[in-house]
């Protein structure tokens, strides 16, 4: 468990930003992988500005959710709409929802031919139809932002798994996204690469970023999470405000995540 | 009765390593033509490509090259239509290099991660931009050391085209060694050219190797 400074400005939890609709809406959502029954009946509605955190044990499916948001998997029951935008086969709007989303991965799946830079301005430059320049000095800003605007011209291979994880972010954030999905990001690193990472989420959520963030980090869903979700079989069990989600879980089955994840 | 020289039957056989060089590049220009077609083909559309490509795969790859040419060359002047034997030769050889390098290069698309895929659908780009920026230059890099492989196999493979009269380097040894009666030393010089020849490939393919890798 990393140990983060406590940041003032969350301590507990910042109010969500009371602004118009539901960022992502998820009703009745059920998935199949064959005869495996992934997700089930999952009702989710995330505010805007709000910050989720979602645990469980592996095979939960709580990656399959955050990844149908972004259609990387498909669901076959029940609705999801995001920023309005309700998804269906339809390829516009998948990439219109795409646009608006940004996701960070557990292997962070950098391009590797690629120098950081190029990593950065590649979807700005193709997707937004940004000019090379203006994307450059974007890129290099949120550079900055993750402190590495030192390693642009490098390529991925040379950095260290924070900072590839760092870049991934700044990549994502080059979309300008809504919202911004993580799943596990933490997890493929060394425990001593984990606060940099985690570090640079808590700014972003410091800044009113929409995120949901599938991890084991107990300390940053404490620090930063609005709600935190226990998924459990494909379902969610448990969902409540981290301080009553932590001292009094309702549900046997989060004590017992919680003791294992918590006891060491 | 003329006696040869040793620097006789060298000489003899250099001529022929020209012929050799261009029916390898015919044969790996050719080859490489038809597999990036079949791959576009095998890309676009999965479903109704898939199985026709996969069979001509199968097909060429399953049958000797040394049949596929006595087929084209006999076959189609039974036919009744005239070939030449660098006609049948380069015609047979492209096809042949065609159904591996569509393999191999169909294999080195598919060894690029799936999170390569994932992370740039979740950016935004189309199937087609992330094909040509993400996954092509990737795959490009791992075909190298098996496509300089399969390069090797062409050369060596050229001395097929012996069979149809085709006077290349194998055919050269061929017609030396019955002049000279000294088939070990025809045959012992002409093993030694295709060394030089495919050894020079492997090295040209381990520097391009180098230069790019990451």
């Amino acid at each position: 468990m990393s140990n983060l400074a406590p940041s003032a400005a969350l301590a507990p939890a910042l109010p969500v930003s009371a602004s118009s609709g539901a960022a992502i809406e998820l009703v009745g959502v059920n998935k199949w992988y064959g005869d495996f029954h992934v997700l089930r009946d999952i009702d989710l509605t995330v505010n805007r500005g709000e910050r989720i955190v979602i645990c469980g044990p592996s095979g939960s499916g709580k990656s399959t959710m955050i990844r149908c948001i972004n259609r990387l998997e498909e669901h076959q029951q029940g609705s999801i709409v995001v920023d309005g935008i309700e998804l269906t086969n339809d390829l516009k709007r998948i990439d219109e929802i795409r646009r608006e989303v940004g996701m960070c991965f557990q292997h962070f799946n950098l391009f590797p031919h690629l120098t950081i830079l190029e990593n950065l301005t590649l979807a700005p430059i193709w997707v937004r139809k940004m000019p090379k320049k203006e994307a450059d000095e974007l890129a290099m800003h949120f550079l900055a932002k993750v402190k590495i605007p030192e390693q642009a011209h490098k390529y991925p291979g040379q950095l260290s798994g924070g900072q590839q994880q760092r870049v991934a972010i700044a990549r994502a954030l080059c979309m300008k996204p809504k919202i911004m999905l993580f799943d596990e990001p933490t997890s493929a690193l060394d425990p001593e690469m984990v606060k940099e990472v985690l570090e640079t989420m808590v700014s972003l959520a410091e800044e009113g970023m929409t995120m949901l963030c599938v991890t084991h980090e107990m300390g940053f869903a404490r620090q930063v999470a609005n709600r935190v979700i226990f998924m459990d079989a494909g379902q969610i069990i448990e969902m409540n405000e981290p301080e009553a989600f932590f001292s009094n879980p309702q549900h046997e089955r989060t004590r017992l995540f919680l003791s294992q994840i918590l006891g060491h | 009765m003329n006696d040869f020289t040793t620097w006789d039957v060298f000489r003899n056989l250099l001529a022929a390593v020209p012929w050799t060089i261009y029916l390898s590049l015919i044969a790996f220009a050719g080859g490489a033509a038809v597999s990036l077609l079949l791959l576009c083909l095998r890309f676009a559309f999965p479903r109704a490509a898939g199985t026709p490509v996969r069979l001509y795969v199968q097909l060429f790859q399953g049958t000797p090259l040394l049949m596929q040419l006595f087929l084209v060359y006999f076959g189609l002047a039974l036919m009744g239509v005239q070939t030449t034997p660098l006609f049948a030769a380069s015609l047979c050889l492209s096809v042949y290099s065609s159904a591996y390098l569509t393999e191999t290069w169909y294999g080195c698309v598919l060894a690029v991660p799936k999170g390569q895929w994932e992370a740039s659908s979740s950016l935004g780009l189309k199937h087609w931009q992330q094909m040509l920026l993400i996954v092509l230059p990737q795959a490009l890099r791992l075909s190298v050391p098996p496509t300089v492989g399969l390069m090797v196999q062409i050369v060596k493979n050229t001395s097929l085209a012996s069979i149809v009269g085709f006077v290349e380097l194998t055919r050269a040894s061929q017609i030396i060694a019955n002049a000279t009666f000294e088939p070990f030393l025809a045959y012992g010089a002409v093993a030694f050219i295709y060394f030089v020849i495919c050894f020079s490939i492997s090295l040209c393919g381990r520097h391009l190797e180098k230069r790019i890798r990451i």
